[in-house]
């Protein structure tokens, strides 16, 4: 059945979000920590148990790939959604402050890669 | 030239329909003056739905089904730094820049500072710390120049970072953070990776509103002082 498929993930999405917002309110902060993060860790689990165990059907498995499948679209929507205007009409601080900080992360990406040996790997899963 | 680094992503179609995405978004803006793009024009106001943050953050949990395990494991720690560091860089040349404008208050400065973490973690502090509503629209800008940028940066820089395996693509969400553009980033670069950049850009937010106005106000309050 494929609905199964999306209930398993409805079901880790949800309790992934109430995991953030328990975190985020025993830490006292206005905001959600790290729930779509628990989420994907919970499907991950899940979905490898019952893999294990042969209960997760590939019918089911399509249930939530299809919603794997509808993310770039839904980025597409996302990115025509952004507030361009405002990030242009900020002024030059807050285009300062939005390019430079970027640009000094990403130059410490292949630092932080070579430091933890990142490697090219080849597409086996 | 273009064409030749349009040609080494892995699926340049949603690199391209990003972009012109954003172009859609900035023209909504003029049009309207309003602050959801394509979707302030009544006829188009579905974008907001298709693309707000429910759908985003359940395909990008969806996206989870590929992901291993394993290589989550191994990366662990290395996404874990990277996600210190990255709050810290991006607070550090925020509040750099603040600092460099002229502002002398500690209250502007970390909230400038965390507005250049993302748009979510800068009017947070500047709500937590009481900073001037000029303050926190600049922060809440400079956080969408940073989203923005990454979305666009990301593919074209991805072959000089190394941005291809799953290690480097922790170390990428967790350094750069801001969901939106990793989210957006690594779509256009290679849909693979997203998993493992969104899987650590996730707890950045929620980890920038808790360190910015409690232990780095403190640190530039007592460099203020």
């Amino acid at each position: 059945m494929l609905i199964y498929g999306v209930a398993v993930l409805a079901g880790c999405y949800l309790l992934g979000q109430l995991t953030g917002e328990i975190l985020g309110r025993l830490l006292h902060i206005d905001a959600n920590v790290g729930g779509v993060g628990f989420a994907m860790l919970f499907l991950i689990l899940i979905s490898h148990w019952m893999q294990e165990r042969k209960l997760f059907t590939t019918d089911m498995e399509q249930g939530a790939l299809f919603w794997s499948k509808m993310y770039i679209p839904v980025i597409v929507a996302m990115s025509a959604i952004q507030n361009v205007q405002g990030a242009l009409s900020g002024g030059l601080v807050a285009i300062l402050a939005g390019v430079i900080p970027t640009a000094a992360a990403f130059l410490m990406i292949p630092l932080l890669a070579k430091l933890f040996h990142a490697h090219p790997e080849t597409t086996t899963p | 030239m273009a064409g030749q680094a349009l040609y080494r992503w892995t699926d340049p179609g949603s690199a391209i329909a990003i972009f012109f995405g954003l172009v859609l978004a900035y023209l909504g803006g003029r049009i309207t003056g309003g602050k959801k793009g394509i979707a302030d024009i009544p006829g188009l106001s579905g974008f907001s739905l298709m693309g707000g943050a429910m759908f985003r953050d359940f395909t990008i949990v969806a996206t989870a089904m590929g992901a291993s395990l394993v290589k989550i494991r191994q990366a662990g720690l290395a996404g874990a730094i990277a996600l210190l560091l990255g709050i810290l860089v991006a607070f550090i040349f925020g509040a750099g820049v603040a600092i460099a404008m002229g502002y002398r208050d500690a209250v502007s400065i970390t909230t400038i500072g965390g507005g250049a973490c993302t748009f979510i973690i800068g009017p947070v502090t500047g709500g937590a710390l009481g900073a001037s509503s000029e303050v926190i629209t600049i922060s809440i800008a400079a956080g969408l120049v940073k989203s923005i940028l990454v979305t666009i940066a990301t593919p074209m820089v991805a072959q000089y970072i190394g941005l291809n395996n799953s290690k480097t693509a922790m170390i990428y969400g967790g350094l750069i953070g801001t969901t939106s553009g990793v989210a957006a980033g690594l779509a256009a670069t290679d849909p693979k990776l997203v998993p493992y950049g969104a899987l650590t850009a996730t707890f950045y937010t929620g980890l920038g509103c808790l360190l910015c106005p409690s232990i780095l106000y403190l640190l530039v309050g007592w460099i203020y002082s």
